[in-house]
Parts: structure tokens; sequence; C-alpha cells
């Protein structure tokens, strides 16, 4: 380990955003041409470095520069400031299927696809079979691609496109295509790719696949390099992100407003089991944990017939439970007035082995939400390795 | 893990390159026709992509390819060489004709196409690295494939009608040739480059086209050009490279005229548009590699 393959320093690249195209356009608004022209920085002083064999996850919300900073390794575009290095050969996947003629059949789009993706015609010869097998769509080789459904032209296309024989593969969204067998097909080609030492750079909006096949992962925002870290920090972070701006679309679009007002002080989450506290989480227990959140609210004025509502989920922001003391109780809570204290217990919680956030929100007598607190605490559960999965169990087998 | 470790190796033994080149006047062209050599299969397959898909489905397929040509050449026959009569003036007229218009469309399609092959292949030039020089090249094989047929039926029908093929200036028709691909080519790579910046160019291109065709002598001959204009005209009409390559294309391949029908000098003529057009390439390539640079992100 430790050879560097790829080293980007500093890099910018902005790009002018200019609303004419034509002669006439231009001549006429010569003058303003200049003031009109807005320049945006989709990458903003980018540095970091990659190791052979390494899998890395670009992430980060859309227009946050991760195709950018693709197509620059790659070479298609070049950008203004900054250098970026490489070491051995550098293939792009940033779409299935370039060069496809819809008019040609499959066999000879086979080869048009390879050559454009750079396999030379002796190469393709020799794993045309191969290409051919692993598209599954033996049949309809000779025919034009134009009849093809859509599931088969990427499965086509993506057939092609893993005979490339890179050091570094650069992957754009385009991992797994075509029905669930085909995709596990691919994964398990990717995972072929990471033990044959080749390093793979990828954008993806999965969290899932990111965390699945990644060792460490780069968060980009506005341009930025945010995070640098392993996948679940990564991800984490976007996850909140996320929430936030989910958060503040719904605020925004919220027409109904309740005439009560609470909030959300504070919440802290403990075990009733032995556990013990951790910089970043505060419980870390084994399944089976009785949890408790210790909660903190505030009303303005007597709030009758209020409602708690409460959901654990994954640090990817896969939902675990959720609850709502209008399902769980059978009276109405207590009026809300002044400060007020409360524990939620989550008796013998068998989830399995991960990272865990619980969420919070208040809600009046209409249902109409006062205050929400996400990602409120951050709790791990730490296994034994039974199982497996989001739901623990700690299996016997007994034979007759 | 063998295979890993294997590579490690020599990825260890290969030093770190940029991924953005230097534009550098010698070693850019050197570097791009390096590259450009190395994916020269890609070359002759979109040339062949662009053949079978244009005849694809149809039944008789190539052969359309020849019969436009055969209406052309029976049309300059009969009709303007026998009907209007300027089979008088030109002898052989439609062989002359012809063999003008061969060398005219040639250039014509290699500029026509080639303009918009780099816009045509936005999908590719956006998510793949090659040199994009691949595409303009590309049209030049296609249009010297259509080249090809109309000259063989350019020879076929000189047997036949005769007036045409001098064996001992063949070389002048192979000279003309080469002018008109290496302008044509040139220039191609130039528009099909500022084409992605303006797209006024596409249409600009058809009209001057359209005006070239009546600037060198595929219709007309040269004396009736001589007659009208003085000397210090007639040789900035000679500067075109064009007007060269038909001259020379007619040496060669009509036998219907004596010399009163060339210009002087002409294999001098040819020579030297040869080597401005050699020069012309190798500045318009690198223009080419200047402006290609933005591509992805203009078009």
């Amino acid at each position: 380990m430790g050879v560097e393959v790829v080293r980007v320093e500093h890099l910018v690249k902005s790009f002018t955003l200019r609303k004419q195209k034509s002669v006439k356009e231009s001549l006429l608004n010569a003058s303003r041409a200049r003031t009109k022209n807005e320049t945006f920085n989709a990458l903003d002083d980018v540095s970091f470095s990659i190791d052979a064999g390494e899998s890395i996850g670009l992430v980060g919300p859309n227009g946050s520069g991760k195709s950018t900073l693709l197509k620059i390794i790659g070479g298609i575009l070049t950008p203004n400031q900054g250098r970026v290095q490489v070491r051995g050969r550098v293939a792009a996947l940033l779409e299935l299927g370039a060069g496809f003629h819809p008019d040609l059949s499959g066999r000879e789009n086979i080869y048009l696809n390879a050559s454009v993706l750079g396999i030379s015609r002796a190469e393709t010869e020799r794993y045309f079979n191969d290409i051919v097998e692993f598209s599954g769509i033996e049949d309809f080789i000779d025919t034009q691609v134009k009849f093809y459904s859509s599931g088969m032209y990427v499965r086509l296309a993506f057939s092609v496109a893993v005979h490339v024989d890179p050091d570094i593969l650069l992957v754009d969204e385009v991992l797994a295509v075509g029905d669930e067998p085909f995709q596990q097909k691919c994964m398990d080609k990717i995972r072929q790719f990471q033990q044959e030492g080749r390093t793979i750079v990828f954008v993806s909006h999965a969290p899932g696949q990111v965390a699945d096949l990644c060792d460490r992962a780069i968060l980009l925002e506005k341009g930025r390099v945010v995070v640098d870290d392993t996948p679940l920090i990564a991800l984490g972070r976007l996850r909140r992100n996320y929430q936030q701006v989910i958060e503040a679309d719904i605020e925004s679009n919220e027409t109904e407003h309740s005439t009560y007002q609470a909030s959300i002080d504070s919440i802290y989450l403990t075990s009733e089991q032995p556990s013990y506290h951790h910089y970043e989480f505060q419980v870390v227990s084994p399944p089976g944990l009785t949890l408790c959140a210790n909660i903190e609210l505030s009303f303005d004025r007597p709030t009758p017939d209020w409602s708690l509502r409460a959901s654990i989920e994954t640090m990817l922001g896969n939902h675990c439970l959720s609850v709502d003391t209008r399902d769980f109780r059978d009276e109405a809570l207590p009026v809300g007035q002044g400060q007020q204290k409360c524990v939620l217990r989550f008796p013998d919680l068998q989830l399995g082995e991960g990272d865990y956030v619980i969420n919070l929100s208040i809600h009046d007598q209409r249902g109409i939400r006062l205050d929400t607190i996400t990602r409120a605490g951050l709790f791990a559960i730490r296994t034994n390795g039974h199982s497996m999965g989001q739901v623990y169990s700690d299996p016997t087998i007994d034979f007759s | 893990m063998s295979l890993a470790s294997e590579r490690m190796e020599r990825l260890a033994a290969e030093p770190l390159r940029d991924t953005n080149l230097p534009l550098g006047f010698i070693s850019g062209t050197a570097r791009s026709l390096g590259v450009i050599w190395s994916r020269r299969e890609l070359v002759l397959l979109l040339v062949k992509r662009e053949i079978k898909s244009r005849y694809k489905d149809s039944v008789l397929g190539l052969v359309w390819s020849m019969v436009r040509p055969l209406v052309m050449l029976l049309i300059y026959y009969l009709v303007i060489g026998q009907f209007l009569g300027a089979v008088r003036m030109i002898p052989s007229f439609a062989v002359y004709v012809f063999t003008g218009l061969t060398v005219w469309t040639l250039f014509n399609e290699i500029i026509l196409m080639g303009t918009r092959s780099i816009l045509d292949n936005a999908g590719i030039i956006k998510k793949i690295n090659l040199p994009r020089e691949i595409f303009p090249l590309a049209t030049v094989g296609s249009a010297g494939f259509n080249f090809v047929i109309q000259l063989v039926i350019l020879v076929a029908a000189a047997l036949i009608v005769g007036g045409g093929v001098n064996p001992a200036q063949l070389h002048y028709s192979l000279l003309g040739v080469l002018v008109a691909i290496i302008w044509g080519t040139a220039l191609a790579l130039v528009l099909s480059a500022a084409n992605v910046y303006l797209r006024d160019v596409q249409h600009l291109v058809e009209v001057l086209l359209l005006i070239g065709f009546w600037v060198s002598p595929v219709v007309y001959s040269w004396p009736m050009v001589a007659s009208q204009v003085g000397s210090t005209l007639q040789e900035i009409y000679m500067a075109n490279p064009i007007t060269v390559a038909v001259f020379g294309m007619q040496q060669g391949l009509w036998s219907g005229g004596d010399a009163t029908f060339f210009p002087d000098h002409l294999l001098a003529r040819l020579l030297i548009a040869f080597g401005l057009g050699l020069v012309a390439l190798f500045l318009c390539q690198r223009v080419f590699d200047l402006l290609q640079r933005n591509f992805a992100q203009e078009i």
C-alpha cells in the first residue's frame, strides 16, 4: 500500500453562465455582455490524494461539484487552476453506451463502444464472448440496438464497460443497472475489481452503496471538501445536512400554524442496563437494552391533548421504528405547561450492530408540529456478532 | 492477491503524470499525433458506423451512393451539355463537369460534415476522454468513401463516352485530391471547434460553400475566366487552393481540351497549395487543440 495514484492540488474550476449563443445577440448586447456573464465556482480549492487500491465515494448534494471533479480527474474537463496528477491507466465510466448507434446491431455496437472506451480491437475480440455472456442477451446480439428494451440496452452497455482494464476507475452513478440479478452481477464485478487492486472513485447518491463498497468517502459541498473520512462519518454529516434542507422546505411549506408554542429543550439518552459512554455516542450497549430518552420540554401556555412522536433510524437514514404517544397510550398526555420533564422508554430494544440516531417532535391536538429535533441523540449497539442486520437475535440450533 | 500486488509494483514504478498538459507548439503537435494514431481503430469504426447507418434498412444499400452521381452525370451530359449547348465551348462537357464536381464534392462534404462532427458527437465528448480530432477525421473518411465511388463512376463513364483520363498526367489529379483533402481537413478542424462556441458557424459555412462552388472552375472553364479579367485578378483567382485542386483533377482525368484550358505553372501551383496546406493543417490543429479544452463544458 501507499502508492499514490491520484493527487489533486488546489483545484479550482469555474463555469461561466452565458445566456447568449448567437452572433446577433452578442453584437446587439456587446456592451452589456461582459457584465451579464456570471461565473460560479464548481470546485473551489480542492485538494486530496488517493492511494492505489482504495475505493473512494464522492458524496454531496446535487451541484456540489462531484461530477466536475470526476471529469477533471478523467481529463475530460480542464481546470482553471490547480493540478491533477495520476498514475496508471484511467477509465471514466460517466455514461453507459457512449457511441452506441441505434441503427447498428448489438455486435457492431460492442466493437464501437469498446473502441470509444479505449479497448483495442484485438482485446474486444478476445473478450467478445465474455461480454455477450455477461450481458445475458445472446439471442439479440445481431438485432439493431433501437429494438432493444431499455434494460437490454444498459445491460449490453455495462457489459462492455466492465471489460475495460483500468488501474483507476471513475464511475458516475452507473454502478448498478438492470434487474436485481443483474445488479448483483454488477456489484460482484466491482468487488472483483477491488480485489484486483484497482482504485475506484465513484459518485453515488445511494448511501448504502457507498457504505458497502468504499473504505473512504469525501463529502463535497459547494465545491469544497467538507469531510474526508470513513464513509459512515461523511454520510452521517451529509444526512444531517439533508435533514436540515428537508425541514426548511417543510417549514416554508407549512401553511397551518398552531395557536400553541412549545419547544424541546434537551434530550439525553441513557440505558437501564450496564452500558458505557463514548465521546461520540451517549449510549453504547449490547442489544436488548431499555433505551431511555430523557426529555425536557417547555410550553408557553397550557396545552391540552398534545403528543410526542419519536423515531429511531440508522446513521444513513434507514428508518427502524417510530412511535407516537397517541398510538401507545389510551388517554391523552397531561396538559402541558411551563417546563416539563419526561422519560420515553423503549424496553427490550433488539437492534442489530450499528450506529443509530433518535428524532423527536411534539404536536398539538390537531397534529400540527410545534417543535422538532432531528438526530437528537446518537447511540451505538455492539453485538457479539451472532447475527447481522438491523434486528438482533441470538440464535441457537438443536438436533433431535 | 498476486494480481493486486503486481499492479502495485507496476504503479509504484510509474511516475505521476499531469492530466492537463501544456499546449506546447511543437511538442503539443507530436503528442496530438501520437494520441490520434493510437486511436486509429476508432476512426475506422466511426467511418464504418457512418456508412453503415446511412444505408441500414434499405434494400439497395450501397447502390444508392452511386445513383445520385449517375443521375447528375446524365443531367450534365444531356441537359446542360447537349440541350443548352455547353459542349460547344467545352469538349466532353459531361466528363469535364463531373471531374471538377467529384473533387469539389469531396472538399464540400469534408467541411460540411466536419463542421458539425463535434456537435453531433456531443454525447461522447462530454463523457469520454479521447482525442476530439477523430470526429472531424472520421468525416474525412466517410467523405473519402463517397469520393471513391464517384471516381469509379467517373472513370467508367469517361471510358464509355470518351474524353477522359490522361495517363501521363495522373499525378496532377492525385495532387489535386491531396490538396482538397488537406485543406478540407484543416478547415474542418477549425470550423468544427468554432461551431461549438458559436452555432452560427455551420450556417455560415453552408453559404460560403455555395459561393465557393462558383468560385472554382467546375461548370465553366479557364479561358472564360482569362478572357474576362486582368492578370492580377487571375492570380487572385488562382490563389484559391480548391481552384488549383479542380484544375489538377481535370488535367489528369479529362482529355477533352488542350493546354489553353489550364493556367500556367499548374504543377508548381499544386505543389505550393499542397505545401501551404500542410502548414495550414498544422496551425489549424494547434487552434483546435486550444479550443477543444473547453468542449465538454461548452457543448
